[in-house]
Order: C-alpha cells, then sequence, then structure tokens
C-alpha cells in the first residue's frame, strides 16, 4: 500500500482583484504518494504556479483544505534558479538555511556533500554569472534539498533553458531527486518533459482548473528522462495527453 | 602561453588610441590656457574683467600662504559633509519606510512629485528667516535639494527587486528584517550608489547656492565677495578651487563604487 502523504480535497482559488474575482482554481482534489514524481501538467495561465503557492503557503485557498502532517517539510524550487547574484554559489546554497537559522554544522555539510556530489565543489567561491545555466539550476535544486524538504515543489524548473540544455538539466536534476529519495510534484506546459520525468501526471483544464484526467504513466523501461523519451509507449502518452489539454492553435 | 601577433597588434593599437585620446585633451586645455594668459598680458582681453591663469594661480597661492584658503575650504566641506550624510541617512530611511508602507508611499506620493519639481533656491530666503544666516541654512538647503532624489532613486532600487526573489525569500519564512537586510538593500546597490553620486553633485550645487544667500566664508562666499569688490581673480580662483573639489569628490565615489562592487 501506498503511504500518502498529502491530501487535497475540494481545493477552489479566487483571485479577488478591482477589476472583478478572478477564478484560478475552480475545484480540484488529489493525493500525493510518498516517494512518487508527480507531474501536473496544464496550459499557461491555467493556475498551476497558484497551486504549487497554496500548497507551500504562500497564499491562501478560498475554499477547501489540505491535509498533511504538520511535520512535513516542504522545498519549493521556482520557475528561475533566483540565484543572488552578489553571494558565492556556496553562499547561495545555504540561503535557505542562514534565513530559517538552521545553518547547523550537519546541515552544512550536507549542502557541501550535495556541492561535491553534483560537481559544484570546485566552484563553491565563484558568484553565479560565471557558472551555466544548467550549473546555476543545480545550485537552486541545492539551496531547496538543504532544507531537507519532503516533499520538492517545482514549478517549471526548466522553462529558462534553451533546448538542449532542458534535456541535459532535466536529467540531472531527475537523478538528483531520485537518488535522494524525495516525493515530487512538478507543474510544466511541456507534455514531453512531463511524460518522461513522471509517475503520474495529473492534467488540468484551462482555467479555472479542474483536473480533465490523471494518467499512471507506465513506460516499457523506465529509466532517466532522456532515455524515457525513446520508449515504445512514449508517444501513446503523448498523443493521448495532448489531446486532454485541448490547444487551440 | 603565447600571445598571437594579432592580440599583440590590437592591445598596441588600443594603447595609442588612449594616448593620443589623453594627448589631445592636454592640448586642448593647453592651448586654451595659453591663448587666455596671451590674450590678457598683450591687451587683447579686458584683464580687470577676464583675470588670467597666472593671476588665478598667483591668488591661490596668496591665499595658501595667509590661510584664507583653510577656512574657507574647511567651511565649504564641513557643510558639503553634512548635507550629504546627513541627506543620505534620511533619503535610505524614508524609501525603507516607503517600502515598507505602501499606503504611507501612496500618500506622499503627489507631494513628492510635486516637491521635487520646486526649483530649491525658491525657498532659500525663507530658510534664513527660520533657521538664521548661518551654516544650519546652508546645510538644510543642501539637504533640500538632494533629499528627494536620492530618496526616489533608492526606493526605485528597492522596488525593481525581482518577484521571484521575494518569492523566494518568502518560500524560506523570512522575517521583514531578513527580506530588507538579505535581499531589498544589496540588491539596490546600484541604486544605492547613482543616488550616491547624485547626492554628491546636488549637495555642492545646494551648499555653494546657500553660500551665496547668506555665508561670511566658503567658497561660494568667496566667489560672491569677489563679484561684489570686482575682483575676478578671487572670483576664478574660488571657480576652480570648485572644480577642484567636485573631482575629488567624484574620484570618491568612483572608489567607493569599486569597492562595492568588488
Ligand atoms: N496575485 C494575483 N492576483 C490576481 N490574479 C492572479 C494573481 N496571480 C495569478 N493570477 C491569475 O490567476 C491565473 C492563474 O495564474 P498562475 O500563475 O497560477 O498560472 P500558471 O498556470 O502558473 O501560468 P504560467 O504557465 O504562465 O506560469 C492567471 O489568470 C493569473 O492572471
Ligand atoms: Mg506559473
Amino acid at each position: 500500500m501506498k503511504n500518502k502523504i498529502l491530501r487535497i480535497n475540494n481545493l477552489v482559488k479566487n483571485y479577488n482583484t478591482m477589476r472583478g474575482e478572478i477564478n484560478a482554481i475552480k475545484e480540484i482534489s488529489f493525493d500525493v504518494n510518498e516517494g512518487e514524481f508527480l507531474v501536473i501538467v496544464g496550459s499557461s495561465g491555467c493556475g498551476k504556479s497558484t497551486l504549487l503557492s497554496i500548497l507551500s503557503d504562500l497564499e491562501t485557498l478560498t475554499e477547501g483544505n489540505i491535509l498533511k502532517n504538520d511535520s512535513l517539510k516542504i522545498g519549493y524550487m521556482l520557475q528561475e534558479d533566483a540565484l543572488l547574484p552578489w553571494l558565492t554559489i556556496y553562499e547561495n546554497a545555504i540561503l535557505g538555511l542562514k534565513i530559517k537559522k538552521i545553518d547547523t554544522q550537519e546541515n552544512i555539510d550536507e549542502v557541501i556533500r550535495l556541492l561535491k556530489l553534483y560537481n559544484l565543489y570546485d566552484f563553491k567561491d565563484k558568484y553565479p554569472k560565471n557558472l551555466s545555466g544548467g550549473m546555476k539550476q543545480r545550485v537552486a535544486l541545492i539551496r531547496t534539498l538543504a532544507i531537507k524538504p519532503d516533499l520538492l515543489l517545482l514549478d517549471e524548473p526548466f522553462s529558462a533553458l534553451d533546448y538542449q540544455s532542458r534535456l541535459a538539466v532535466s536529467d540531472d536534476v531527475y537523478k538528483i531527486i531520485k537518488k535522494e529519495k524525495k516525493t515530487v510534484i512538478m507543474v510544466t506546459h511541456d507534455l514531453a518533459e512531463a511524460i518522461s520525468m513522471a509517475d503520474r501526471i495529473i492534467v488540468l483544464s484551462k482555467r479555472p482548473a479542474t483536473i480533465k484526467k490523471i494518467y499512471d504513466i507506465k513506460l516499457e523501461h523506465k529509466g532517466t528522462p532522456i532515455n524515457n523519451r525513446k520508449d515504445g509507449k512514449f508517444s501513446k502518452y503523448y498523443d493521448m495527453i495532448w489531446r486532454d489539454l485541448d490547444v487551440n492553435i | 602561453m603565447s600571445t598571437s601577433k594579432e592580440q599583440i597588434a590590437y592591445q598596441r593599437k588600443y594603447i595609442r588610441e588612449r594616448l593620443f585620446v589623453l594627448a589631445s585633451q592636454l592640448i586642448i586645455v593647453s592651448i586654451m590656457l595659453f591663448s587666455w594668459e596671451y590674450a590678457s598680458n598683450s591687451g587683447h582681453l579686458n584683464k580687470f574683467i577676464f583675470s588670467c591663469p597666472s593671476e588665478i594661480i598667483k591668488t591661490i597661492i596668496q591665499m595658501i600662504n595667509n590661510g584664507d584658503l583653510y577656512k574657507h575650504l574647511f567651511t565649504t566641506l564641513n557643510e558639503i559633509f553634512l548635507s550629504f550624510s546627513l541627506g543620505l541617512v534620511m533619503a535610505f530611511a524614508l524609501a525603507i519606510i516607503m517600502y515598507l508602507n505602501k499606503i504611507f508611499m501612496k500618500i506622499i506620493d503627489p507631494f513628492l512629485t510635486i516637491l521635487n519639481s520646486l526649483p530649491k533656491v525658491a525657498i532659500g530666503p525663507m530658510l534664513i528667516i527660520w533657521f538664521g544666516a548661518n551654516a544650519k541654512s546652508i546645510v538644510i538647503m543642501g539637504i533640500l535639494i538632494n533629499l528627494i532624489v536620492s530618496t526616489l532613486t533608492i526606493y526605485d532600487g528597492f522596488q525593481k527587486i525581482d518577484d521571484v526573489k521575494i518569492k523566494l525569500f518568502k518560500s524560506f519564512r523570512a522575517s521583514k528584517w531578513q527580506l530588507m537586510t538579505k535581499l531589498i538593500i544589496p540588491g539596490a546597490t546600484n541604486s544605492i550608489i547613482s543616488a550616491l553620486k547624485l547626492n554628491i553633485s546636488m549637495t555642492l550645487i545646494g551648499v555653494i547656492m546657500g553660500e551665496f544667500l547668506v555665508s561670511k566664508s566658503g567658497i561660494g562666499y568667496l566667489i560672491i565677495y569677489g563679484t561684489q569688490v570686482f575682483n575676478l581673480n578671487l572670483v576664478l580662483a574660488g571657480i576652480v578651487i570648485l572644480l577642484i573639489i567636485s573631482f575629488i569628490l567624484y574620484i570618491v565615489v568612483i572608489f567607493i563604487e569599486k569597492i562595492i562592487n568588488r
């Protein structure tokens, strides 16, 4: 039996503005299983970032509820790397620990281990401008992992990268996440990226977001994202979900 | 590592260009000074009205010898320092309050805009009535002239901080204090330096203007006094000293900028 670490019940989100109420999320319910890589796809502006912001308590919800253990630690990796240009790579990586005042020797050692493991240790005293987009993204991931989250929220983590580094970095990030055995909710509007990484995909409708369908992704040989793109079942999922997304060109 | 011929040629060309520019500048200045000197000594220019470089230098040396220069320099530098530092501290504090309190910002925004467009000299005479004909009025003049621009420049820098970075700090549950000291203020360094530069030149204007209006010493006083007694040597000596002061202040700011941006 799978352990559930999070349950979302009938979540509704409205934004109040002077131009009127914007219904961003209509009604959404789903569970998150421990250790899974859950991907949420939906067209742009449908409410994906809103959902992650609510899960990490940066936005309040309008209706419904979220059931989770109080001890559940959530790490949020944003749409851009958001590294601070005036801090070194090392200082950026421990930023969360500093802010949360949990920069204990043990936690710092963990960051150093991660920097070494993911080939960033030699750059620890360099500044973000000296690193490639992919390396910066890995630093941002380590900054998020440093606070030892049980659940990782990834908001289109690769959207700022060009196509080639996007493939390579998503491979890297995927391996890191699997190795560190984290539960993930990732949102994206890139369908191929979703299928190549996900254990499960939730397809959202256009705004206001509702759940259109949920897919268990069962590839023939599940491997790393780049290899998964060559899987026999990849294009079958692609066609099915493409139809659900109902993209008007 | 060996340097290619093209690289060496490029570097040589670059250095030659730099030298050429520098030499041209020196030549232009020398020609101007020499023709000025020549024209007033040969009677083509009225020496009494237009003075000449050698007389200006003589006047400055005289002031150094009788100690006048230090007195006036000290007065003006002291006023500049006070207006500059007080103005900067106040601008910084105001910008922070405006940033943290959006309602306050909205309330004072139109007042700032109107005050900013008012030529501050206009209130100078009134300041003298309120604060007396002394250095206090001059310092206040200097502050008035730099405060609003500096405040708006710094505030603008705060405002420009990326929303994603603010969201990042919020996701780590940063306190307001942490947000300000670790993100907003360091992120606005460039704007703070711009404010510094603006502040320096505005303060100089404000202080000299103030000295024109009330003072009994200072470089501005020298210039005004010189015009009143028709001593153009003194007026131009004052202007030369001002040029030197603003050049030094400029160098200091550039130096600070280098240190911060290292
Ligand atoms: N603070 C806010 N106030 C008002 N409306 C908002 C706010 N934030 C988001 N919205 C609106 O809610 C809807 C969903 O926004 P959201 O950012 O969640 O979409 P998204 O799926 O993440 O889009 P994208 O693919 O562009 O990142 C959009 O129509 C947006 O305009
Ligand atoms: Mg988004």
